[in-house]
């Protein structure tokens, strides 16, 4: 008995019963296109976090306020006066691992031109600022030093602004804006950056000097935060460290002090996400193998069932000299041949549905391999699982009986 | 003629509950190539025990059998089925064809469980042994295309393919209607005559009288082991009066 022969005998049984051979598939072919899709989702959920926060900045350290205590009282975070733009000089001068350092400060208002208007919020930065955060400049120019030590009312708009307020296809470029009662001069508009990962549009801002927005728009000598773009990606833990030893002195904390100030970097939050969607792909995969092992037992089921509706041609094929392994091989092939081509269709199904979804929600399509030789090696290991039984049961019937049966 | 069967002093008992039920109690005797043998029996004669021995699916409890020189009480499982493939063609009562599958495919399932064969070869036998039975117009048709004369005479090309030994039949009219019995008879005498040797099981004595030897076995013994006037299928055939079940 050589294998071709014996795979020839497996795929006519199968195609006899192109029916039930399509309905037993179907419960693998459900199962293993919901793992594929569940783990490409999951994986393409995840890439697009990672992409996303990229495109914020691999090499980008903020630093923000955290809550100061001052005579007893806590000023909780958002009212701490920690962040000064004398400690942005400081970091400029001593961090070596620093390329470029913009404090931040920003308050929300109503933007007004004519009759349109449009809450917006202003930006205060410095001119790294644009490029720290990845903006690009579509027309027209940024900031100066200048601007910022003559406390300029310039400003760079995103295209929601410029959308909102020049609906009337004037060029903003040198017109005039007012933020609250401030009028402010449009030097440039910003290039569309589209959503970040957390759904807000990073294309409604206004960006003016910093020093501008401090002194006429929040009369404060504090900053909110400090944007700082490490040298290189590997460099930011270094850079970090020569941050948060800069700061400690200049708030002359010692190092057993709580710091009145918090440094975080985009590796850290992109670990977080990681972890959370990884999670999640970990739990809808378990969720889509119960749905395998269904499919599996299906199988066996029909394949217990054709044993016993076709004890006849099990008694006649022992009859003309097959061997009962003969039998047993010719009964685990058509679970196995019945299981590996139920996952393969799962699998184009399985990629499909992800390529839909992925293409639907704006995410990368990954095509996950191990995923695919995972699921296939599954299969086959399935069908033979699930067939041997049946398939034993077939071996070991008795000829004589198994001719007679009726 | 050289001896192709060689029974002697053959005996099966089966086990039933507590009992001991000696369905073949001693039965002895030979078949020589080219012989066309009719055995007979009641129910409960011991002729279905001993068509299963004859046919390997079963081993006797004590005494030898001997198909082609072979020892068959000696043999393993394995070497039964072998023995089966290469040597033994099957007939059955109610035909035992595949459920859809073509003619041609039911013919050559004996040559896929032996792999000295290869599929050019198997396609050409399947076709010469439908081609002896008549069939060569019908080689693609389903078993439920087929009337059941057809039927049998696909059955009669699966067991002729391997070029067996010896052919075993098993009541093989018992599902057929006299004329089409009549038909099936003429077509084993004919392959009787270009040299097969045939065992028929039968309890019809008119199916007899177209073998040409008869053993009778009643109660587990042969009773009778004698030469048949041999009645040509083919009279008895043209000898019935016109068909009123077909137009």
């Amino acid at each position: 008995m050589n294998f071709s022969n014996l795979f020839k005998i497996a795929y006519q049984a199968i195609l006899r019963n192109k029916t039930r051979s399509l309905l037993t598939m179907l419960g693998i072919i459900i199962g293993i296109s919901s793992v594929i899709a569940m783990v490409s989702l999951g994986q393409s959920s995840s890439q697009n976090i990672n992409d996303q926060i990229s495109t914020m900045g691999t090499n980008l350290i903020m630093v923000s306020r955290a809550y100061q205590r001052k005579g007893g009282i806590n000023m909780g975070n958002s009212n701490s006066q920690s962040l000064t733009v004398k400690d942005v000089e400081l970091i400029k001068a001593n961090c070596k691992n620093v390329a470029m350092i913009s404090p931040s400060v920003s308050t929300s208002g109503q933007l007004v031109r004519g009759a349109n208007n449009w809450p917006g919020t202003m930006q205060g930065g410095s001119p790294e600022y644009i490029e720290i955060r990845k903006y690009e400049l579509e027309r027209g120019t940024n900031f100066t030093e200048n601007d910022i030590k003559e406390f300029r009312k310039v400003c760079i708009v995103g295209t929601t602004v410029v959308e909102n307020l020049f609906d009337d296809g004037t060029d903003p470029i040198g017109q005039e804006i007012r933020f609250g009662n401030t009028p402010f001069k449009i030097i440039g508009v910003l290039a569309s950056k589209g959503q970040n990962q957390m759904g807000q549009d990073q294309d409604d801002i206004v960006i003016a000097p910093y020093s501008t927005v401090m002194k006429r728009l929040l009369a404060t000598q504090y900053l909110h935060m400090i944007y700082i773009s490490a040298v290189s990606e590997d460099a930011c833990d270094k850079a970090v460290e020569e941050i948060t030893s800069t700061l400690m002195s200049s708030h002359k904390l010692k190092e057993t002090d709580t710091p009145d100030f918090e440094v975080r970097t985009q590796a850290e939050l992109l670990t977080m996400m990681n972890s959370v969607s990884g999670f999640l792909t970990v739990l809808l995969a378990a969720i889509a193998s119960i749905s395998l092992i269904v499919g599996g037992i299906g199988i066996m089921n029909i394949m217990y069932v054709t044993v016993t509706e076709r004890t006849k041609e099990i008694g006649l094929r022992t009859a003309i000299g097959a061997r009962s392994r003969d039998i047993m091989f010719q009964f685990l092939l058509e679970s196995a041949m019945l299981s590996l081509v139920g996952g393969a269709i799962g699998i184009i199904f399985g990629l499909l549905l992800s390529y839909v979804i992925s293409m639907a929600l704006n995410w990368p399509f990954i095509i996950s391999v191990s995923s695919v030789v995972i699921s296939f090696v599954v299969c086959a290991a399935t069908g033979i699982f699930f067939g041997w039984y049946p398939a034993k049961k077939a071996a070991n019937l008795d000829p004589i009986t198994a001719l007679r049966y009726e | 003629m050289p001896t192709i069967i060689k029974i002697e002093n053959l005996k099966r008992e089966f086990v039933v509950g507590s009992e001991i039920v000696r369905a073949l109690k001693g039965v002895s005797y030979d078949i020589e190539q080219g012989e066309f043998v009719s055995i007979m029996g009641t129910s409960g004669s011991g002729k279905s025990t001993m068509l299963n021995i004859l046919g390997c699916l079963d081993k006797p409890t004590s005494g030898e059998y001997y198909i082609d020189n072979i020892a068959v009480s000696k043999l393993s499982k394995d070497e039964l089925a072998f023995v089966r493939n290469r040597k033994i063609g099957f007939v059955f009562q109610s035909y035992n064809l595949l459920p859809r599958t073509s003619a041609l495919e039911q013919v050559e399932l004996p040559l896929l469980y032996n792999k000295t064969i290869s599929a050019k070869e198997r396609r050409e036998r399947a076709v010469y042994a439908l081609e002896q039975v008549g069939l060569q117009e019908r080689m693609g048709h389903m078993p439920n295309q087929l009337s059941g004369g057809q039927q049998q005479r696909v059955a009669i090309a699966r067991a002729i393919v391997n070029d067996p030994v010896i052919l075993l039949a098993d009541e093989a009219t018992g599902n057929l209607d006299t004329r089409t019995s009549y038909e099936i008879m003429s077509l084993f005498q004919k392959l009787h005559a270009e040299g097969k040797s045939i065992v028929f099981v039968t309890h019809e004595p008119d199916i007899a009288v177209f073998t040409s030897r008869t053993i009778m076995l009643r109660d587990g013994r042969v009773t009778k082991d004698v030469p048949v006037e041999t009645k040509s299928a083919k009279e008895a055939l043209d000898a019935l009066p016109p068909s009123e079940d077909y137009n």
